[in-house]
């Protein structure tokens, strides 16, 4: 068994695209659920429209990339007005019920047949998406890295990619440190009481939707981009919970724990693919073959989610001190 | 000034004279009323919960909203302050009608209630839960909140009347720890000092003194006096007739929806209506503030 190359890749993994993606979604989950306590269970629907913005507007109209961007920030604000304005004024878990509807809703939407000269139907649109983006990459023609497995054009894309969450990152601290901040965390502890303090609640709520949704749609554009295919079935419900599963991991209304959650959600990911993959095709194990490889390493994911609900329930960053007050 | 006022407080003695000749029956107008409603009614399904014909309430006065349980006080709180809406009814405060504003708005108006269960918000610290009180905060918009400069000035002056109203309260030991670390009777102070920090004309209190130790109940009686001292309107549920006593200036009773009695505490205990009311009309006995401790539990009331 080659351990430095399961390393590797285990690495490039969780550093990688895809990681990036469940990174943005996180970090505007972070701002809704973490630290304003909206149930959004439908996060995969902005990211969905912003992967669809940059596909419509660039293979379907054949516009340009940067025009696509703003339209993919606006699709994700209409989507979270959509979903707040009639759900926010009442009781947490309609939102809830109805961002998962919505998410689903948006999904099958998109790969209706009706739809199919937009949308692209099941097969979604595929094509030079990002042109304009992957044109200004720095690196030169013949760039390989010398241990990580990224491709030229991959590495443009995480270099860009993690700069921007570290960005966003810094702007959710910004956010959360303010009297802004302060208020939205008063609405997770007990709305009631903040109402009774002269705050506008329902305006603060749906400015949480609307920022979560618009840094999640930025997964979507990454997505398009980077993997130059958008596709409507990537977009089911697991996404969103994945999404949760890697914020409750990092610790939620953390401003790090969205960073945390991601590289660990996907290091443990791949690292279990790899090391059962090298494991089969070594003849260490013959009772599986390697394609349920992908089913089974997220069982063990699964296994250990529980230990870290057991062993450290307020997650990476978390502080348990605080998870104890809310036992009461 | 006249010998009965001789021994009280300024803001005490003010709302003896003002209310010494206000007419003790329900509804009855007062010299100068900070809230005035009219035909406030709610129903909830077969049951009309409150069916309030008229009501005044006394500026710079302790007002005392009593009755047994399910007698309608809560809901009518509610009504009053936004956070239910009422089947009919008009009510002003200050003059200007507020039926159908938004509770927020009634707050930013004046108007700020506390909640019979406690509601520290307790994954913060008191310092925040007290800045959360102040109003008008620039840095509250969401565009300013990512420009420190535009909002540090006010939260210091913010975070300097939080101290203030803290140590009033005791509670300035405790201003780093989270709000859910307090104890039972801290946090009633907590949410009574927060309420101050929004700079309300009017405080309306749902049961202070619900599940708190006497020893604390004494302090608490103290703190509400000391808000009526500074001019502030104080309007409270109660169910203890003890407490009411002691501190109220005006007493106004509730029994089943609608207002049966009004008057100063020692008149009030005495009219037979009252004691009908909370103990049944085969009680002939006057309630007395230092007698049993009359609850509306004596009476199995329904809530």
């Amino acid at each position: 068994m080659d351990f430095g190359q399961i390393f590797t890749l285990t690495i490039t993994q969780a550093f990688g695209v895809t990681a990036l993606i469940y990174l943005f979604a996180a970090i505007g989950l972070n701002i809704q659920f973490g630290y304003t306590g909206l149930l959004n269970f439908g996060q995969v629907a902005f990211v969905a429209a912003g992967a669809y913005a940059v596909g419509v507007i660039v293979l379907t109209l054949d516009l340009s990339l940067w025009l696509s961007i703003i339209v993919a920030l606006m699709a994700s604000t209409v989507l979270a007005l959509l979903l707040g304005i009639p759900t926010l004024r009442l009781r947490a878990d309609y939102l809830a019920i109805v961002t998962i509807a919505a998410s689903e809703l948006l999904r099958l939407l998109v790969r209706s047949i009706a739809f199919k000269d937009v949308f692209g139907g099941a097969q979604g649109l595929n094509g030079k998406l990002g042109q304009e983006f992957h044109d200004l990459n720095p690196l030169p023609a013949d760039f390989t890295l010398p241990i990580l497995s990224w491709s030229r054009q991959d590495l443009w894309v995480v270099i860009v990619g993690w700069s921007l969450a570290l960005l966003f990152t810094l702007f959710v601290w910004g956010l959360v440190r303010s009297p802004w901040g302060r208020v939205v965390k008063g609405i997770r502890e007990d709305e009631d009481a903040v109402v009774s303090l002269g705050k506008n609640v329902f305006v603060y709520k749906l400015q949480a939707l609307v920022i979560g949704g618009g840094i999640a749609a930025f997964g979507g554009i990454l997505w398009a981009v980077a993997k130059q295919s958008v596709q409507p079935d990537t977009f089911q419900p697991d996404f969103t919970f994945f999404v949760f599963t890697i914020l409750l991991l990092g610790g939620a209304a953390r401003v790090f724990g969205p960073i945390a959650g991601t590289v660990i959600f996907w290091f443990l990911l791949a690292g279990f693919g790899e090391v059962l993959s090298s494991l089969i095709n070594n003849g260490y194990i013959d009772f599986l073959t390697a394609t349920d490889v992908g089913s089974i390493r997220f069982m063990l994911m699964g296994l250990g989610l529980m230990l870290l609900m057991i062993f450290r329930p307020q997650g990476i960053f978390g502080d348990r001190r605080e998870l104890a007050l809310d036992a009461r | 000034m006249r010998a009965d006022t001789e021994n009280m407080a300024p803001g005490r003695a003010a709302a003896y004279e003002a209310l010494r000749d206000v007419a003790r029956v329900p509804g009855s107008p007062k010299p100068d009323p900070i809230v005035i409603a009219d035909r406030v009614s709610r129903q909830f399904g077969g049951l009309k919960a409150v069916d309030v014909a008229h009501v005044e309430i006394q500026r710079g006065s302790i007002t005392a909203l009593i009755g047994p349980n399910g007698a309608g006080k809560t809901t009518l709180f509610n009504l009053l302050t936004g956070f239910d809406k009422p089947d009919t009814g008009e009510w002003t405060l200050n003059k200007k009608p507020i039926a159908g504003k938004a509770p927020y708005r009634l707050a930013r108006m004046g108007m700020v209630r506390t909640f019979q269960l406690t509601k520290a918000l307790s994954r913060m610290t008191v310092m925040d839960n007290m800045l959360l009180g102040a109003n008008g905060q620039s840095g509250e918009r969401v565009l300013n909140a990512l420009l420190p400069f535009t909002w540090r000035a006010q939260e210091r002056a913010n975070a300097e009347r939080a101290v203030e109203l803290l140590s009033r309260f005791n509670l300035d030991a405790k201003v780093g720890d989270f709000a859910g670390s307090l104890s039972g009777g801290q946090r009633k102070l907590l949410e009574m000092a927060r309420a101050l920090m929004v700079g309300p004309e009017i405080v309306m209190l749902d049961e202070p003194m619900a599940g708190v130790n006497p020893a604390l109940t004494q302090s608490l009686l103290g703190h509400i006096k000391n808000i009526r001292e500074e001019g502030t309107t104080v309007l409270f549920v109660e169910h203890d007739m003890d407490m009411v006593h002691d501190i109220s200036d005006w007493v106004i009773v509730m029994a089943q929806g609608q207002i049966i009695a009004e008057g100063p505490p020692d008149a009030v205990m005495k009219d037979p209506q009252v004691i009908e009311a909370y103990l049944g009309s085969r009680h002939g006995n006057a309630l007395t503030a230092d007698g049993a401790s009359l609850t509306a539990d004596s009476q199995g009331g329904t809530t």
